[in-house]
């Protein structure tokens, strides 16, 4: 697979919210607002980005029965760091986003790229990987969280859409409104791909970050993704 | 006799006005994966009750005690994270070796639980809520209650989803979330229930 096709396949083929499944509860929970999706979109890239190249940088030192363990040590690091240079240098984004943002560490999103991608390849091909999920799950939270804002507020970016202002359908912006709009949009996703996307998809425990733990009870986890 | 009724507002709240699942979005995973079944759903949620106390009676004296008296506030997600998945772990061997009966019905549950956003959450939000140690339990508790809820409900609700018949690109997933959101429309009743419990 060429690097060029290593990045993409996170933006469409493999869109880690749309089409792994992953990452559900930012996804509805920041796309309230345009501008929080990028915020949340940017840190959960660098989060990724740093631990997809620091866990493929040190995967054979790693013993592999507690792998688990030292990814989420490694994440959480990140994500303090990002934490702490949100709260210094935007400040408005760091508040909307409040606890979503410590919540990056518990995100399916990179502990499954650790433990799926990560955990074997190498440190370039890694950090290629990160770099296109990352994309992939902020343009999604960008496309979500506009239709929503556009829908519920009637406005894109804080800025006012004639006509559609005046008419806010507001339970979009609330908790509803999101399961909804995510519901739509898979099922867009579907549609294009003709079923393709969601039939290709591991929707078995094999693409849950908590497989290897727990190994025993594959029956139990249905055919979604659970953490 | 206000202390009591203090609490008995946070247990409500929780339970109902700011349901984790349905309202905060928190623990969406669980909710979808294993609300297939109603047996399933109790045994998952009973161990998140049991995770979410555990967890909070653990991190609100590690944050009070240990971080905020020593300055250090700022590790506390690489800590709480840390302690909860030991936590995890610690239980289950426990349960393994004394209360075997109950490691067989909740011990399936524990390592996903983990991960799970929902407990980090409660810890977290007990914190910057400001609560103190029994608000912080009682906090964990309505929320475990909370969470719950919403799987008994939409487990009852998924069964006759998916008898129906959707179009074929909503088949599956994108069917469920939009009954989650009927059902998450349906919790929406309950705002302004607590604020006239004891008008």
């Amino acid at each position: 697979m060429s690097k060029l096709q290593n990045f993409l396949k996170g933006i469409i083929k493999e869109n880690p919210v749309l089409v792994l499944v992953l990452g559900t509860c930012p996804t509805l929970a920041v796309t309230t607002q345009a501008s929080n999706a990028i915020g949340m979109g940017l840190a959960a890239t660098f989060v990724l980005l740093c631990s997809n190249m620091a866990i493929s940088a040190l995967r054979n030192i790693i013993p592999d029965k507690v792998r688990i363990p030292c990814y989420i040590v490694l994440i959480a690091g990140f994500v303090t760091i990002v934490e702490l240079v949100m709260e210094a240098f935007a400040y408005e984004i760091y508040e909307a986003l409040g606890i979503f943002l410590s919540l990056i560490v518990v995100n399916c999103i990179i502990l499954g790229r650790a433990e799926m991608y990560a955990s074997k390849h190498g440190v370039v091909d890694s950090a290629i990987d990160a770099l296109g999920m990352g994309v992939g799950f902020t343009l999604t939270l960008l496309v979500m969280a506009s239709i929503r804002e556009i829908l519920g507020n009637g406005t894109w970016f804080g800025m006012p859409i004639p006509v559609l202002v005046d008419n806010k359908i507001s339970i979009m912006t609330m908790a509803p409104g999101g399961f909804f709009v995510f519901g739509c949009l898979i099922a867009l996703v579907n549609k294009i791909t003709k079923g393709k996307a969601i039939k290709k998809k591991e929707f078995s425990c094999a693409g849950c970050p908590c497989s290897p733990v727990c190994h025993k009870e594959h029956q139990e986890c249905g055919e979604e993704v659970v953490r | 006799m206000e202390y009591f009724k203090g609490l008995i507002v946070i247990l409500m709240t929780s339970v109902l006005v700011n349901n984790y699942v349905l309202s905060k979005f928190l623990g969406i995973c669980p909710f979808l994966g294993v609300s297939k079944k109603l047996d399933q759903a109790v045994g998952m949620s009973v161990a998140v009750i049991f995770v979410m106390m555990m967890a909070t009676a653990a991190t609100w004296p590690i944050q009070t005690y240990l971080l905020d008296a020593n300055g250090l506030g700022y590790l506390q997600t690489v800590v709480f994270i840390l302690v909860i998945a030991a936590l995890v772990q610690l239980v289950e061997i426990v349960l393994k070796k004394y209360i075997p009966g109950l490691h067989k019905s909740l011990g399936v549950y524990l390592p996903l639980i983990t991960t799970n956003c929902a407990v980090l959450g409660v810890c977290i939000a007990n914190i910057d809520d400001g609560f103190g140690f029994v608000e912080s339990l009682v906090n964990a508790l309505g929320t475990g209650l909370g969470f719950m809820l919403a799987m008994v409900l939409f487990s009852g609700v998924r069964s006759k989803v998916d008898a129906g018949n959707p179009p074929k690109s909503f088949e599956g997933l994108p069917i469920t979330l939009v009954a989650a959101a009927i059902v998450s429309l349906a919790f929406f009743g309950f705002t302004g229930v607590v604020d006239n419990l004891f008008a």
